[in-house]
């Protein structure tokens, strides 16, 4: 059992040698370190310069008067605008609107596209009978149906949803498929070898095969979700961000339609940021994308 | 060419075998690789199987494991045989002990594995994960993972082919003392002369299809056939060992 220690002993080594810490004894190498460190703050910051100083000057042109409220509006009065609708007006209550209807429609497209991809992932027979349907709707840009979808649905919630929940199934279902079908054969033969069943192979082997797939499905998703949303809400709605965009067009409120905007991006911000605190979650043994153990 | 070597009879081996092959038959379409083979493993017994590539080492592994049909013969094994692959093949997303335990249906699952990866010297990373081992930790996770299934017939593919020297030899003798341990059937798959001669209790070279031929130590002592002999059998020439 000593040629064991022995082993573990010659990995602690080759750790300490790779960790690069400050206290290594080449103080060149550490100097080199900590500018590396400050240089990436800099440039961190270097990053951040341009959009501010865009904001900035916006702002001057704006105060300045060469700037016409009707065109763009200063960025403080967009958000003076923000506090003014959030506490008096209906900002809030809209924003609820457009974010339970995303997320409606995301759920229904997901379990559909994950459903159909389980399927087709799994069944040969599944894939001849379900695959060139799918593909051939997809082949539709799910913005063209638009009409068509008014037409049998009104400009009701349930348009609003169906379209959402239309953008997302395609990239959901394509990337099920992907994922469990490039789940590792030799690994698949490991687990029979192992005398898994059916069921356990899948739990315990195809489908965290098959998630780094599927949460890049869920990435792309997210986007067309709220691309789907943002054309459906422009298009006869009563409430919601988009209804208050298409309503301060008509007073010529430029202040809300930026303001409008500004909150879309926010809110597409914010849901890439959940997909990736999902990657980092349950993909924390995947190289690519856990965090440092 | 003795190409059926009959059923041996257990001589120092009184468990009974842990696998017989008789008249096997294997083909792919009308290419027939393994043909009229017999072998028998005792329990305890460990065999190395060399030959040279294509010969058909591989696919007769394959097939012992249930892994691929075959077209002819039998296999009478008592229990499902444990794989240890030249690859680890353990699962990214899973940690060792969930490793180690794939596939064990009992409720003491991770004290099992907490056992087995002790015996191989990492019971102390029973939480850790695949990616922070070195190739030789993890080809001792993957035999952890084939001794907890407590094998009858252990089924090594070339398992330390892809390891540096030094680690192959600690691995020897680690799989030496498990095998010591456990008592299965071996049957070891290789192409490294020297890895037979220092494992085996009996070495089988494979030719065509068939085993060609058949060295049998003394049980417990070192091997008495030379290098150059089995290489001999292999179809390499050997002429001056300064060469």
């Amino acid at each position: 059992m000593s040629n064991m220690e022995l082993s573990g002993i010659g990995r602690t080594a080759i750790a300490a040698n790779s960790g690069r810490s400050s206290q290594g004894s080449d103080t060149a190498g550490a100097r080199a370190v900590s500018k590396a460190k400050l240089g990436a703050r800099g440039l961190q910051l270097l990053s951040w310069l341009a959009p501010v100083a865009v904001v900035i000057i916006w702002e001057w042109l704006a105060q300045a008067g060469w700037l016409s409220p009707h065109v763009l509006p200063a960025p403080s009065k967009v958000i003076r605008t923000a506090f003014k609708l959030a506490t008096t007006g209906t900002l809030l209550n809209d924003l609820g609107v457009s974010l339970l209807r995303a997320v409606s429609g995301f759920v229904i497209g997901t379990a559909v596209g994950a459903t159909l991809g389980i399927l087709v992932g799994f069944s040969r027979i599944a894939e001849a009978a379900i695959d060139r349907s799918v593909q051939m709707i997809r082949a539709i840009p799910f913005l063209a149906v638009l009409p068509l979808v008014i037409v049998w649905l009104g400009v009701g919630e349930t348009q609003k949803i169906f379209l959402v929940a239309l953008g997302v199934t395609f990239p959901i279902y394509i990337n099920t498929v992907l994922g469990i079908r490039q789940v590792d054969p030799k690994l698949l033969e490991l687990g029979r070898v192992q005398g898994l069943s059916s069921l356990q192979l899948i739990r315990r082997i195809i489908l965290p095969g098959a998630l780094p797939s599927i949460l890049t499905g869920v990435r792309y998703a997210l986007a067309t979700a709220w691309l789907a949303l943002v054309v459906a809400e422009t298009i006869g709605a009563q409430s919601g961000i988009g209804f208050l965009a298409m309503d301060a067009r008509e007073f010529l409120r430029t202040d809300v339609i930026v303001l409008t905007i500004v909150i879309y991006a926010l809110i597409g911000v914010a849901a890439d940021g959940i997909a990736r605190f999902l990657e980092r979650r349950l993909l924390a043994w995947h190289p690519n994308y856990g965090a440092a153990r | 060419m003795n190409a059926h070597v009959a059923a041996l009879p257990a001589a120092s081996f009184e468990a009974g075998p842990a696998v017989v092959v008789s008249n096997l038959l294997r083909s792919y379409g009308s290419r027939v690789v393994i043909e009229k083979l017999n072998l028998r493993i005792e329990r305890g017994e460990f065999v190395a199987l060399l030959g040279e590539s294509g010969c058909g080492k591989t696919t007769l592994l394959r097939a012992l494991a249930s892994l691929d049909a075959i077209q002819g013969g039998r296999i009478v094994a008592p229990r499902r045989p444990a794989v240890v692959f030249q690859e680890h093949r353990l699962l990214p997303w899973d940690n060792l002990w969930r490793n180690v335990s794939l596939g064990l249906q009992v409720p003491d699952a991770r004290e099992r594995a907490a056992e087995a990866l002790t015996e191989v010297g990492l019971g102390d990373r029973l939480d850790d994960w695949p990616r922070n081992l070195s190739g030789g930790q993890s080809q001792r996770v993957a035999l952890a993972r084939a001794l907890v299934q407590q094998p009858e017939l252990l089924l090594l593919d070339e398992p330390f082919a892809a390891l540096d020297a030094l680690t192959r030899i600690r691995m020897h003798e680690l799989v030496r003392e498990l095998v010591a341990n456990h008592q299965p059937g071996v049957l070891l798959v290789t192409h490294d002369v020297d890895e037979a001669i220092a494992l085996a209790d009996r070495i089988l070279v494979m030719r065509n299809g068939a085993i060609a031929f058949e060295h049998r130590a003394v049980r417990g002592g070192s091997a008495t056939i030379s290098r150059a002999d089995l290489l001999r059998e292999l179809g390499v020439v050997s002429h001056s060992p300064t060469s």
